[in-house]
């Protein structure tokens, strides 16, 4: 029992910090949104718009993101495996080595340390500490699978052994590079190929950070929170086999009408057009599962989270295959429709999900009920709206980005130049700092709920004792 | 029995590995070893040690976070930015810098497009060429000194050829010189294509006679001319444009050469405005420039 509770403290640890690094990645993020209609917001050399915005992704995409992977991937495996973790100080250590490297590598990114690889910007000393800590985390959790005391392996599981070993592989390769010096290495990749090699990364990063770590959570805590069985096992192993097989395919879809061979780039078409059907092939087990009983959307806080987060990642992946066929690429492609993309997946899908796993665990932790429902409900309404007003103004400025740059004239000149295309972005930019705001004060709602949900049950643990 | 392997969890773990390594060998490892993803044009060159300090600050700063570099095969992106990227431009990128959001202008073709002091005054001050550009501002680059021993060893790691004279010299130059020496090495690989403007070296202008042409003129010169021509075409960093000295020449020039001239450009850092400016608005700025050497003589 002792080792549940020490357990615990890191699951509880890697939570408190992700939710720290999102503070400093969102707020980052409503800085550079300003900065895009406001080149004052401009403090060279360390808060420039080309090194705040790595920070903002690397803080947000492996600070929260991979934080709260690492924390409640923990948690789940412990309750799958039915014991506590194998090596409780190792993730102890693992914990601190985490929020050490973050600190570092957003420091590196502040000095302009970048190796210009996008989600792998670190450079090779932060690279190796990302490793090990990759490693420390594999030790665990697979030696905790192998000592579990539950013979079968709940879905949930499968998509954490999924992750481990492709976000390793990726890593690995992508950030192979000859140092330089300490500070400075240059990619053993050149040219064309070292362009496959990133996007290979870089979509695979969105898929098993952003993807099947997402989806381990909402297989677990769907049916956990709303006492429903999920709804089709078999269905569960089609789309898991059939998402982590045709993933790795995907890569060349960024690099549409680059110089990389033409068979790539169509085969990579092809296999994201495939993937629609693992993509809801989850969704639809979502929605069945709660369909058994709909009005728990009404009597669950829980479950609205769950199924609007599904819904984004249902949306996120038809919209995703279709920006990839070349038709739509040519004019979306460069523009603002493409962090409207992203955004959708991260505030909608990503950050939706991770919240309301965090809102089951830290009450399960602290022995107690979460502080409040109505908080948690306008949280939820306000990064709804926060994200959909974000999404939708870049969708719109993205077609017109794209329409303006192809406009001509009669006569088959240009119509416009590059910068009667640019302002007439800014009215959607500052729009979309709005939308970015609404979408903070959300999360504020959010961190204020689970701080004093951990006050609530101390005061209680002390009334126990 | 596929129930089994549920229940076993290195078995899983090695089918899911073998899973995800069938689409990675395909369509990442196997093509690394064909000649295809390796091409290099022929006069490509690779990176002097002042233009690859250049490029690492580029990178530094994170400049591809909002410029991109390849131009795609789409007939407004060629009219707009040059001939579209080849494939054998890139060899000495380590790693590539195409990028993914074009926030500011792609870059592929920059090199050579506009003088060195265009550059310089540029990065000092972006919204003093574009009012509305949400450009940083780049003059603290001045500030900083290269270091040579350091950019030496870069030009090792990638293989470069350089010469004595060549490290020696960067211990005067600063990160703007080196970032403005990169500017103007993108691209080059590949010969600037002339736009393909009808020549109108003996047209004459056929808005002669519009009195509302030159205000037209006006407001195009304004937009696009006067951040190096000055305003009222006094000059700055391009030449005079109301007094006769043209192409370094002294003389009269038809209309229908300053036509020629703004359409196609110059080898001297003119860009050519073919593809941005349809015919009447070029027709209109020759009208502008007459008005002017008229007001002013």
């Amino acid at each position: 029992m002792s080792d549940y509770q020490y357990d615990h403290q890191t699951v509880k640890g890697f939570i408190v910090s992700s939710i720290f690094w999102g503070v400093v990645g969102i707020l980052i993020g409503l800085w550079i949104s300003i900065q895009m209609w406001k080149p004052e917001w401009n403090i060279a050399p360390y808060f420039t718009f080309g090194r705040l915005r790595v920070v903002h992704t690397n803080s947000l995409a492996f600070g929260l993101g991979i934080g709260a992977i690492f924390g409640v991937f923990y948690y789940i495996t412990m309750r799958l495996a039915k014991r506590p973790l194998l090596f409780p100080k190792l993730a102890r250590f693992h914990l601190y080595l985490f929020n050490a490297a973050i600190a570092l590598a957003a420091l590196s990114l502040f000095a302009g340390m970048n190796q210009t690889l996008e989600y792998a910007e670190l450079e090779w000393p932060l690279d190796i500490g990302v490793v090990i800590l990759w490693v420390i985390f594999a030790i665990n959790i697979f030696g905790t699978i192998l000592k579990r005391k539950e013979e079968q392996m709940y879905i949930s599981l499968w998509y954490i052994i999924a992750t481990v070993i492709a976000v390793a592989v990726l890593y690995i390769v992508n950030n192979l590079a000859i140092p330089a010096s300490l500070t400075k290495s240059y990619s053993v990749f050149a040219g064309v190929n070292s362009a496959n090699v990133q996007w290979w990364y870089g979509h695979n990063a969105v898929g098993f950070v952003f993807t099947t770590p997402i989806l381990a959570m909402f297989y677990y805590f769907l049916p956990k929170s709303t006492g429903l069985p999920i709804f089709s096992h078999r269905l569960s192993i089609i789309a898991f086999w059939s998402l982590v097989f045709a993933y790795l395919w995907t890569g060349a879809h960024h690099l549409v009408y680059t110089p990389l061979p033409d068979w790539i780039q169509t085969l990579g078409i092809v296999f994201t057009l495939f993937l629609i059907a693992p993509s809801w092939g989850s969704v639809v087990n979502g929605y069945y599962t709660v369909g058994s009983d709909w009005s728990k959307m009404q009597t669950n806080y829980l479950t609205k989270f769950f199924i609007l987060g599904i819904t984004f990642y249902g949306l996120q992946t038809v919209q995703g295959p279709t920006q990839g066929l070349r038709v739509v690429s040519q004019l979306i492609h460069y523009t603002d429709w493409v962090p409207g993309h992203v955004h959708m997946g991260t505030m909608g899908w990503v950050t939706m999900t991770t919240a309301a796993s965090i809102y089951y665990i830290i009450p399960k932790i602290y022995n107690t009920e979460i502080y409040s429902i109505k908080v948690a409900n306008t949280h939820f309404w306000l990064v709804l709206i926060g994200q959909l007003i974000f999404s939708m103004t870049m969708w719109i400025t993205g077609i017109q980005q794209g329409a303006l740059w192809k406009a001509t004239n009669p006569d088959g000149s240009l119509k416009y130049t590059f910068m009667e295309g640019l302002v007439k972005n800014y009215p959607y930019w500052q729009l979309r700092t709005v939308a970015g705001l609404i979408f903070t004060v959300g999360m504020l709602f959010f961190i204020y709920n689970i701080y004093m949900t951990m006050r609530k049950g101390k005061a209680l643990a002390a009334l126990r004792a | 029995m596929a129930g089994e392997l549920y229940r076993k969890p290195i078995m899983f773990a090695l089918v899911a590995t073998v899973v995800i390594l069938i689409g990675t060998i395909v369509t990442m490892f196997y093509p690394m070893f064909t000649k295809g993803m390796h091409p290099k044009l022929e006069n490509l060159k690779p990176y002097t040690a002042l233009q690859l300090a250049g490029k690492d600050i580029y990178m530094r700063e994170g400049c591809n976070n909002c410029h991109t570099q390849t131009v795609r095969p789409l007939k407004t992106e060629v009219m707009r930015y040059g001939d579209y990227s080849k494939a054998g431009e890139f060899a000495y990128d380590r790693p590539f810098l195409w990028g993914s959001k074009r926030t500011g202008p792609d870059l592929a073709r920059i090199g050579g497009k506009y003088p060195d002091a265009w550059h310089y005054s540029h990065f000092e001050n972006p919204q003093a060429f574009f009012k509305e550009s949400n450009m940083p501002k780049y003059g603290w680059l001045k500030e900083g000194k290269l270091d040579p021993a350091e950019i030496e060893s870069h030009m090792k790691v990638n293989g470069f050829p350089y010469t004595r004279e060549e490290i020696s010299a960067l211990s005067a130059k600063t990160e703007l010189d080196a970032l403005v020496a990169y500017m103007q090495v993108i691209g080059t690989a590949v010969a600037r294509k002339v736009p393909a403007v009808t020549a109108a070296a003996e047209e004459k202008n056929p808005l002669e006679g519009d009195r509302k042409a030159y205000e037209r003129g006006e407001e195009v010169y304004k937009q696009n001319c006067e951040a190096c021509h000055g305003d009222d075409g006094k000059g700055g960093i391009g030449p005079r444009l109301t007094d006769t000295i043209w192409l370094n020449k002294e003389g009269e020039i038809t209309d229908g050469k300053v036509y020629e001239i703004i359409a196609n450009g110059t080898p001297n850092g003119m860009p050519p405005y073919a593809g941005q400016l349809d015919r009447d608005k070029i027709w209109s700025l020759v009208s502008y420039i007459r008005h002017e050497q008229h007001k002013q003589k």
